[in-house]
């Protein structure tokens, strides 16, 4: 195999792999909050569409992917609103999210079917973003050092600052942290805010960079291979690094395959193929979790009523 | 110790009350700490002394009456406030979090930021001063409760208070870390800070307070010198009625065994749990067997084993003979064996079924609840109603949730759910956690009277003074592992309790070296 | 601020009402969302809430687009009672479908009244077999059956493509992706002279009428609950929370399955790629609606059928796309969840929110 097709193949695994970082870092810090948002597949496509719409509507994509932050943020705010104000059901809450996505999205992207922006650039000048081998490290978007950035930085945040280890210890038990004193609503409320911005943006990156074009679903349960992330990476920033990274491959395997015609294997099979590496991933690391109950925070999904 | 008279009380109440939704819980509370002063709360569960200290550190507000703070009258909105003025509480039920380590666990006890390494030298100038303890390296997740409730402790002397409540602090130690608290709390009160302690336990109230005041209903029905009152008198006081003794019968000694326990192990299940360690016990028919120890060494792993909810080799337990180590809960129960656990909400009932619907979980096999797959309502409603007649349990009928009856009253239904089945042997573990003294005494005489049967009874308690007076013999539990049994004639508390904390102490210390060891 | 204060035992009142007032809530929520959007309002919500319902022509269209709902709702609402989140229901249909298929093209050309019947039983075994997966894997290694049940559901999107433009493209179709039409003995009756309601609506209300049995009245279904509300309490009682993982998914399994054969041999009478109607995830706004009560269940399918059928109308009526169906019913279950906290709760306005602490 050439140079040329190895960089290229690598590059595109880390690309790939950029959204579903994003949304399972998110998700991570929602889930260390004990809060279970399965709502991230319909929060991804909100923030798809509007961050869509703001960048054809202004011809900015800075502004679209601030749109779909507060996009990501406004649809998490119904679920906190719903799960932490009114205590109710997780995960039911979060399936009726996805659902509202896929069906909000679809709604307010009707007019931009078939519409394409301009992508989004890598970062670097062309001298280095285009140079046949150094591009394999400087050839990226700012979301793709973004997304790995932020991983440094929520791992830092949990382990070492003093709102992370709020955090995680109103995720162990909130009856505790509320008998000290922790606004427990309040703080989960941030992480869910957080969760949605991440999602948000992670949507974002699928219609304005990925794919700078609108169509309906164009996250295709990529959202929720981000909450199998997370329990993959057993809650920890850098693991998901490497989850995310090997989803990108799957993804990457099966584009490749696709564009060397492969016959062997029907294209239906290659797109079964990213669901599929999750189901077995996630059996992978459940066998070997057998036993000890592993790392999920203890409160992970409990309602928590203050009264 | 008390301070001069003529220096205001550090903290006064007057006319406290508090009321929750069918419920009077605190009515007109007047009473007053003095500096340096040892002052007990005594009075039952249900008495309201709960209410009443979280209202003085600021968890909830009073409806009416006047905090006053040195003589000036207060506000106390939240436990952030109480702190600031100088209140630190230990709670019965500890805050705090399972895998994070024990400095981790004191730097969240703190309202602000705090560096490192400060805490780390603060936290170690207290543990020297107090004697207490403890490695602040440790993850909560490996403490024993005792050593749990010092990290309580340690969080609140962090803060100079000037009030230390303690909540029912002993109901979780061994005599002799008792009296080491004790030495800890006559220290601090010596130095100046006030302690508010809350028990039930007349005899330790004698051995450490200066003053006491007695809650019943809500309302202060009394205040007395501990040194000076007779046990006999507060007790009264603090019940409202004479004390009365659970009747027995002349033992009809030496029955045929019913059930035996041989060198029963098992792993401990996650990482919270406690291995059971080469167990062995019997009980004859017409005994009642008791087994006394610190929460948190094996009880609850013991109650699951004996249940049948967790399985054991066949013949680690027999039946009348009958191996039944492998069988479940329902074939045990079938064959005689019943069994009540600790937690009644979620564990021996299910809060959100109605009594009638209670009855199926336990008493389906022995009593016919089920008929051809489906289940005989109107005999459920039957077998309910029989029960609160039986044990004159308070609910709105047969068909009240679970969860809308009161805990000592659906103890009373639980408990009842049990005997009325007249099993061959029963295992019950904290028969009167929570529960009053007058349903408390009606439990005792059940279990008495169903021994007198013939059947087998198998108690697991924290309470000694419950099991001293209902057992023929009683064996302590400690990391898994279960004493030989003694007999309650001639055994003493200084045995009893060396038997709980003796063996764990020694452990305790090699955990201590272990993580001291260099990695 | 609003204040919520714990009922000791929960609003029977509320309880019946908060469905109704939930809807009431969607009513207005959806006019005043639509009218944003820029579309009629009050069209766009006659035509999707009421119009369906007034004309009687309308009625069959209902109660064909209620039976899948009823079958898939009534399986997933005994999961749910179990904490059992089966959220693949939609590739268990499609399971159904596929599994139905076969036996039709297996039986292709031969006839007789046993071969419907086998289609159907085909169905609810392929359903209950991509169940299984679920269930294996979460009794086994407690892997989460929420995750893998609906990776599942995109594999069997999949595998329903593959099928139809590979080994099962009708000979005849003109190179069209779907199977062969089904024959008349493969092809479920009608039970109304010159309808489409096929036998699949009577048989959808009798199932639910049969789990609302088990489920109210039997050993079986109080295993279920206990093992939902207080697990702790079920491995008291005796119960084994992993036979009940097992019994719950496969029969929502079997159900979604079963739903999926009749909607193959009953509305579409061949295998499309347009198969998947997303039945399988409005089921779980059903289940939901009917407060996972197989009875309720059934006047939960009529009004999400209601919707469907009305979102099919504003499309051509007002304009509206065909996603706001969609968006109508997410809107109506965060409704419903949110009006659920009045059976559990008292709202109080004001007042300081501290509680209880450590106790």
């Amino acid at each position: 195999m050439s140079t040329t097709i190895v960089i290229s193949i690598i590059m595109t695994i880390l690309i790939a792999a950029t959204p579903i970082l994003l949304a399972s870092l998110g998700e991570l810090v929602v889930e260390k909050s004990g809060v279970l948002n399965l709502g991230v597949e319909g929060m991804m496509l909100c923030g798809a569409v509007c961050g869509f719409g703001a960048t054809v509507a202004t011809g900015s994509l800075l502004a679209g992917f601030l749109a779909a932050m507060a996009a990501g943020v406004a649809t998490a705010m119904i679920f906190a609103f719903l799960t932490l104000t009114l205590s109710a059901n997780q995960v039911a809450t979060g399936l009726a999210l996805t659902i509202f996505g896929v069906g909000v999205s679809s709604l307010i992207g009707k007019p931009f079917v078939g519409r394409t922006v301009g992508r989004l650039e890598p970062l670097l000048p062309a001298a280095l973003s285009d140079h046949p081998v150094l591009r394999v490290v400087f050839g990226y978007d700012i979301l793709v050092y973004g997304a790995i950035a932020l991983t440094a930085a929520t791992a830092w945040f949990l382990t070492s600052t003093r709102p992370g280890l709020i955090l995680r210890a109103v995720g162990e038990s909130d009856s505790s942290a509320h008998a000290i004193g922790y606004p427990v609503i309040a703080i989960r409320a941030a992480a869910v805010a957080f969760g949605g911005a991440m999602a948000g943006l992670a949507g974002a990156y699928f219609s304005l960079a990925l794919t700078p074009m609108w169509a309906d679903r164009l996250t295709a349960g990529r959202g929720w291979i981000a909450l199998a992330l997370v329990v993959f990476a057993s809650w920890k920033p850098g693991r998901l690094l490497l989850g995310a990274w090997l989803f990108g491959a799957v993804a990457t395997f099966e584009l490749q395959a696709k564009a060397m015609g492969a016959t062997w294997l029907a294209p239906e099979f290659l797109a079964m193929l990213p669901y599929l590496a999750t189901v077995v991933v996630l059996t992978l690391i459940s066998m070997r979790r057998a036993g000890a109950e592993g790392s999920a925070p203890a409160c992970l999904g409990k309602p928590f009523a203050t009264a | 110790m008390a301070a001069p008279p003529e220096a205001p009380p550090l903290l006064e109440l007057a006319g406290i009350g508090k009321s929750f939704p069918g419920v009077r819980a605190n009515d007109a509370i007047s009473f007053a700490v003095a500096p340096e002063e040892i002052h007990a709360l005594i009075g039952e569960n249900g008495a309201g002394k709960s209410t009443l200290v979280k209202i003085i550190y600021g968890v909830q507000q009073a409806d009416e009456g006047v905090i006053r703070w040195r003589g000036a009258p207060v506000a106390i909105p939240s436990p952030k406030a109480a702190r600031k003025l100088g209140v630190g509480m230990v709670f019965q039920h500890f805050s705090l979090f399972e895998p994070m380590t024990v400095i981790e666990n004191i730097a969240l006890g703190f309202d602000h930021a705090i560096d490192r390494r400060e805490l780390e030298r603060k936290v170690a100038q207290i543990l020297s001063a107090y004697a207490i303890p403890l490695d602040p390296r440790r993850t909560v997740h490996t403490l024993s409760v005792g050593e749990r409730q010092r990290i309580e402790i340690v969080r609140c002397l962090l803060q100079n208070p000037k009030l230390l409540i303690m909540d029912e602090p002993t109901s979780v130690l061994t005599p002799q870390e008792a009296d080491r608290l004790f030495d800890t709390l006559r220290q601090l009160a010596r130095e100046g800070c006030s302690i508010l302690y809350i028990s039930h336990k007349l005899g330790e109230i004698k051995a450490l307070c200066d003053r006491a005041t007695i809650l019943r209903g809500g309302k202060v029905v009394g205040s007395c010198d501990p040194k000076q009152e007779s046990t006999r008198r507060m007790a009264e006081m603090m019940i409202g009625a004479e004390l009365k003794t659970v009747a027995r019968a002349a033992r009809a000694g030496g029955g045929q065994e019913r059930i035996a326990v041989a060198h029963l192990s098992h792993p401990a299940p996650g990482h919270f749990g406690v291995a059971l360690k080469d167990i062995s016990l019997s009980v004859r028919a017409g005994e009642i067997f008791g087994i006394a120890g610190v929460a948190g060494n094996g009880q609850t792993e013991l109650l699951l084993a004996l249940s049948g909810e967790t399985r054991s080799a066949p013949d680690m337990i027999t039946l009348d003979g009958r191996a039944i180590g492998a069988f479940g809960p329902g074939r045990r129960r079938r064959l005689g064996l019943c069994a009540v656990p600790e937690e009644r909400n979620g564990h021996a009932a299910a809060p959100d079924f109605t009594l009638a619907e209670n009855t199926v979980l336990t008493a389906r096999q022995r009593l016919g609840l089920v008929e051809h797959g489906f289940i005989a309502t109107a005999k459920t409603r039957d077998y309910a109603a029989r029960i609160i007649e039986r044990f004159a349990v308070k609910a709105h009928g047969v068909s009240a949730l679970a969860r809308s009856l009161s805990g000592g009253n659906l103890q009373k239904f639980i408990m009842g759910r049990e005997i009325l089945q007249t099993p061959d042997a029963l295992i019950v573990s904290q028969p009167t956690w929570g529960v009053d003294a007058g349903a408390a005494a009606a439990i005792h005489q059940a279990l008495v009277d169903l021994a007198a049967r013939g059947s087998a009874i198998v108690i697991i308690s924290q309470d000694l003074d419950e099991l001293l007076t209902l057992c023929d013999r009683l064996a302590v539990i400690n990391e898994g592992k279960l004493s030989a049994p003694l007999a309650i004639s001639g055994v003493s508390i200084e045995q009893i309790g060396l038997l709980m904390g003796g063996v764990h102490g020694e452990a305790a210390q090699r955990r201590e070296e272990r993580a001291h060891a260099p990695a | 601020m609003l204040r919520l204060e714990p009922r000791r035992e929960p609003s029977a009142v509320m309880r019946a009402l908060s469905p109704a007032l939930a809807v009431l809530l969607t009513l207005i929520a959806g006019f005043i969302a639509f009218t944003l959007m820029g579309y009629n309002g009050a069209l766009a919500i006659e035509q999707i809430a009421l119009a369906p319902l007034l004309d009687p022509v309308r009625w069959p269209d209902l109660l064909i687009k209620a039976a899948p709902l009823i079958l898939i709702a009534t399986g997933l609402s005994i999961g749910f009672r179990a904490n059992v989140w089966n959220i693949g229901a939609e590739g268990q249909y499609i399971l159904g479908a596929i599994f139905a298929t076969g036996a039709a093209l297996a039986t292709w050309e031969m006839s007789g009244r046993w071969i419907l019947p086998l289609m159907l039983v085909a169905g609810a075994a392929g359903g209950a077999a991509w169940a299984a997966i679920p269930a294996f894997l979460r009794v086994r290694w407690k892997v989460s059956e929420i995750l893998v049940s609906l990776m599942l559901t995109y594999v069997s999107i999949q595998l329903l493509y593959y099928l139809v433009r590979g080994p099962w493209k009708d000979p005849q179709g003109f190179n069209f992706p779907q199977t062969r039409m089904f024959s008349d003995s493969q092809t479920l009756p009608a039970i109304i002279e010159g309808s489409l309601v096929h036998l699949g609506v009577p048989i959808a209300i009798a199932v639910a009428i049969i789990a609302w049995i088990l489920m109210s009245r039997s050993l079986f279904g109080y295993s279920v609950r206990l093992v939902g509300m207080a697990p702790q309490a079920a491995r008291h009682a005796g119960f084994s929370e992993n036979r009940t993982i097992w019994a719950t998914l496969l029969i929502s399994g079997a159900l979604a399955g079963f739903a999926g054969a009749l909607e193959a041999a009953g509305p579409f009478g061949q295998l499309v790629p347009q198969f998947p109607a997303n039945y399988g995830f409005t089921a779980i706004i059903v289940a939901f609606l009917g407060r996972l009560d197989p009875l309720g269940v059934i006047a939960g399918a009529l009004l999400l059928a209601v919707t469907y059928v009305g979102g099919e109308l504003a499309q051509t009526s007002a304009g509206l796309p065909q996603a706001a169906a969609g968006v109508f019913q997410a809107m109506l279950l965060f409704f419903l969840l949110a009006v659920d906290v009045l059976a559990r709760y008292r709202i109080r306005v004001g007042g300081p929110a501290h509680a209880r602490a450590g106790a």
